[in-house]
């Protein structure tokens, strides 16, 4: 079947089975691998992505269920080229990630959080982060990393590395 | 990620060798190419060596060898290189290096042994460029090298002459490379990298989703791969639905392979080889598989258990240590404590799932694999498959996560193997069932311990029954209990015994192997003691170590291995239990029931950790952790500080994920847990809310840390637990404990 599917902004179509999840056709048909396998049925978060802005588990989700909606992947959380999402420059002054794997899962569901809520508490971001594993046990950085990211869209100036 | 395009051809006569420093039985054989012959490539790049080059606009491009899993060798190795050159590290581009060992030397990330292994011959790497650059710039200006400094990418001349590197570069290329005694090292007070917090060199790919893990990879022309094992370990496949398989949308191949005998090496099962990974996903529901399970499938968990139990007052099968009269010290004792110790088989759980892309044409394999031993999976190849090691060329893409799940190459030689069979690149892809099922397991364990106080509370016996499995007659890694481990060779009356299960069930290191468990059970086992002595369980820990400054190795009365005991320095442990002590405001504090804290200590990888745990558990038994503070000495320089922070923090939360749900059921020869909903990970909401890590410089070598902080987290937690509630954790995971209290 063909789907035509709107990816960061550009129309992508595709020709996969209709119960292609929406991970495998970004991962192998579209070559957008920044959105990641770990699980399968939606229980870790590396594979989140966002479908109209929310936050959704690509692994749990048929091409033939997207539609219009507008998928945005890690690929195309920055603003635009050669900027970054004030996540992606906390992310880097903080240097929180260790493996990296799971790290594009938690920016994405951080950024809906942050978009919703730019000052949350580490109970805020416990609640919005609880679906995304980091089997490298970086969570504490990620809240430091959310709340940096927040003073940086307050206006509050990046920290020279 | 580009590999290095250093020259290969290997001419021993152009070659310094410079033969490793660190000790260990571990020292490596690093090669300076001497310019001459040949090495002066075009466009006047200067390629001192393997690991070094500087293009003549100033750019300096450093090759790291190291597998990179997360723990952060591709930057901090790097940047000794860059501190003993003398270069900002901005001006530096990192690449990783292919395996390749006759270039590089040892390329293996295991037992936290990557910086102890290279660190001093990096140091002299980089120094012996620099002094080449300011011959160079001495040569240009006619001037004692004496009079010319390099100061930042520069080499200064005492009259304010200035030369960047890259107008260097084509002199230096015609230089001889010095000899090590005519090389002066950068001393500690005058580095600018060395111990500062600096961000691993993958995090504007990480952050933006650019393509960098094994599973990363794309290849014209690929194509898909999944492989089914049978569930029950080392099971071999009778017959499959292979013919019906082949019809499936997307499907291009099926076929069985036989696999060579051994659960940790290519194990038996069924090959399906598709257009797309989800094709290869989608016919392996239809595949109908018939199994000859083998004699595994009797073997359970449970049954072990109960066999330990009955087994626990008989003598063990074998002495590890045996010092004094236990017997008659136990009779004699003012107190005496026992109890039963339990932890279950857990899995690495690598959250990228194990993978390999391979590709074989003309009798030559290429492979690209998320490994940390590289030479190890191509060693299994050419066993197993027949390809000599020289056909093979072996690319290291980023792991996403190692925890010494990838010292295991079952999973590379499963692609190799498919590889042989596919006429076009193929990436094998294991699902996270395949992953959890089929790894290569920490063992599980039971310690049924007794222990003695005089009418001082001194310990004056210890007795432990281990009950651990086997494979071939041996522990599997990570099961086998050294008899200098802490606390043998501190009490006068010691026994440690083992009595060993021999299974087909596939072992093997998971980060601090052995230490991760025995460090919970014995600073538990510790701390009850200290409880019956009626002991602040820090003061108690200090008088355990006592005041001799070195423990020596060995003295053991049994035939078991030492290997992660050995020589301590209990002067180093005393130092560190106290420093962390301080941090933690150890016995200034006030809590109310329900809080408390705990501490213990431990060391392995060369690396002395004392850890504190503050917690909180509320009436109806739920945990949290309050406050966790870590001291670890780890020599003297933190080479960067903050993957060094990032390591502990990530070992504290590693830790309590495993004490608080981690856990295997193995029934009939097969792991029951499929997927992250029956066997959960630790979380951010129960991540502790504050983690506080600390270093204490000592004037001793400088050592890895991506193990050492992992044992002493859960005994530090399990003791604030009691301390909380009165509730004494003798089983993992925490899940299975009832925390209750009123």
């Amino acid at each position: 079947m063909k789907y035509s599917l709107t990816v960061n902004g550009a129309n992508r179509t595709v020709d996969v089975a209709p119960d292609t999840p929406l991970l495998w056709v970004l991962r192998d048909h579209l070559e957008l691998t920044g959105t990641k396998f770990g699980c399968g049925i939606g229980q870790c978060g590396a594979c989140t992505i966002h479908l109209n802005g929310v936050p959704a588990r690509a692994c749990m989700t048929p091409v033939s269920t997207v539609g219009r909606m507008k998928v945005t992947t890690i690929e195309g959380l920055a603003p635009a080229a050669g900027k970054l999402h004030p996540l992606q420059q906390a992310w880097t002054e903080l240097d929180v990630a260790q493996c990296g794997y799971c790290q594009p899962g938690q920016l994405m569901t951080a950024a809906a959080l942050l978009r919703d809520n730019p000052k949350p508490t580490d109970e805020d971001i416990d609640g919005a982060l609880a679906g995304n594993i980091c089997r490298c046990g970086t969570y504490t950085r990620i809240r430091q990393g959310i709340k940096r990211a927040g003073e940086i869209l307050a206006g509050g100036k990046g920290v020279a590395q | 990620m580009s590999a290095s395009t250093a020259p290969r051809a290997v001419n021993r006569r152009d070659f310094l060798k410079l033969t490793g420093l660190a000790g260990g039985g571990l020292a490596l054989a690093f090669q300076i190419r001497s310019a001459h012959g040949g090495a002066t490539p075009a466009g006047g790049e200067f390629r001192p060596n393997a690991f070094i080059r500087l293009a003549p606009s100033g750019a300096v491009t450093i090759v790291s060898k190291q597998p990179e899993m997360g723990q952060g060798v591709k930057t901090s190795l790097p940047m000794i290189i860059a501190e003993q050159l003398e270069v900002p590290w901005s001006a530096v581009t990192i690449e990783q290096g292919d395996f390749d060992e006759k270039l590089y030397g040892g390329q293996s990330a295991g037992g936290s042994r990557s910086t102890p292994n290279n660190y001093d011959q990096f140091h002299l790497l980089g120094a012996t460029v620099r002094t080449m650059l300011v011959e160079a710039a001495a040569r240009t200006w006619k001037v004692p090298a004496a009079e010319c400094q390099a100061v930042e990418g520069t080499v200064v001349h005492s009259s304010g002459k200035k030369l960047g590197y890259g107008a260097l570069a084509a002199t230096a290329a015609t230089l001889e490379v010095p000899a090590k005694e005519n090389v002066r090292l950068k001393e500690p007070k005058d580095f600018k990298l060395l111990g500062r917090r600096i961000a691993q060199v993958d995090t504007p790919r990480i952050v933006t989703g650019q393509p960098l893990f094994g599973l990363d990879l794309q290849l014209p022309g690929m194509l898909y791969a999944v492989y089914e094992k049978c569930p029950a370990f080392g099971g071999k496949a009778v017959s499959a639905n292979l013919d019906f398989v082949k019809t499936l949308p997307g499907v291009k191949d099926a076929f069985i392979l036989e696999g060579n005998g051994k659960v940790k090496e290519l194990n038996p099962g069924v090959a399906i080889v598709a257009d797309s990974t989800w094709a290869a996903f989608s016919a392996r529901r239809q595949l109908k598989v018939t199994w000859d399970e083998g004699k595994v499938a009797g073997e359970s968990w449970d049954k072990f258990v109960a066999e330990a139990r009955a087994k626990a007052a008989e003598p063990g099968q074998r002495t590890l240590r045996r010092d004094g009269d236990v017997a008659q010290a136990l009779a004699g004792a003012a107190k005496k404590v026992s109890a039963e110790y339990l932890y279950p088989f857990i899995s690495h759980a690598n959250l990228e799932p194990q993978n390999t892309t391979a590709h074989f044409r003309d009798g030559k394999l290429e492979v690209w694999s998320p490994t940390q031993v590289p030479a190890a999976g191509v060693a299994m190849v050419t066993r197993v498959l027949g390809i000599p090691a020289d056909k093979i060329t072996l690319h290291l893409t980023r792991a996403g996560g190692g925890f010494g799940r990838r010292i295991g190459a079952d999973y590379l030689v499963e692609a190799a193997a498919i590889a042989q069979r596919v006429p076009a690149p193929v990436k094998l892809t294991w699902s996270r069932e395949d992953d959890l099922r089929h790894d290569q397991y920490r063992p599980g364990g039971l310690h049924f311990l007794q222990g003695g106080l005089d009418a001082q509370g001194r310990v004056t016996a210890w007795k432990n029954h281990f009950f651990t499995f086997g494979e071939g007659g041996q522990p599997g890694s990570g099961g086998s209990l050294s008899p200098d481990e802490f606390p043998g060779r501190w009490i006068p009356n010691f026994l440690a015994e083992q009595t060993m299960f021999d299974t087909g069930w596939p072992m093997g290191p998971w980060r601090a192997p052995g230490s991760c468990v025995f460090s919970w059970v014995f600073h538990s086992f510790i701390d009850e003691l200290a409880h019956a002595a009626g002991r602040d369980p820090l003061a108690f820990r200090l008088d355990l170590l006592g005041t001799r400054d070195e423990m020596p190795a060995g003295g053991g009365g049994g035939g078991g291995k030492g290997k992660q005991g050995g020589g301590y320095s209990v002067a180093r442990m005393r130092n560190i239990l106290k420093f962390t002590a301080e941090k933690a405001d150890w016995g200034k504090k006030q809590f109310p029931r329900g809080s408390g804290a705990g501490i213990a200590f431990h060391f392995s990888h060369q690396g002395y950790f004392a850890q504190v745990a503050e917690v909180t558990v509320s009436k109806d038994g739920q945990l949290r952790v309050d406050r966790f503070v870590s001291g670890g000495d780890v020599g003297r320089q933190i080479v960067n500080l903050s993957g060094a922070e990032n390591q502990v923090e990530g070992s504290v939360v590693d830790g309590l994920g495993a004490l608080l749900t981690q856990e295997l059921n193995i029934e009939r020869g097969r792991v029951v847990q499929g997927n992250f909903h029956e066997y959960p990970l630790i979380r951010i909401t129960e991540a502790p809310a504050k983690i506080e890590t600390h270093f204490l410089s000592t004037d001793h070598p400088t050592t890895g840390i991506g193990e050492p902080a992992i044992p002493p987290v859960a005994p530090a937690v399990c003791n604030a637990i009691f301390a909380a509630t009165g509730k004494r954790v003798r089983q993992m995971p925490l899940s299975r404990v009832d925390l209750r209290w009123s």
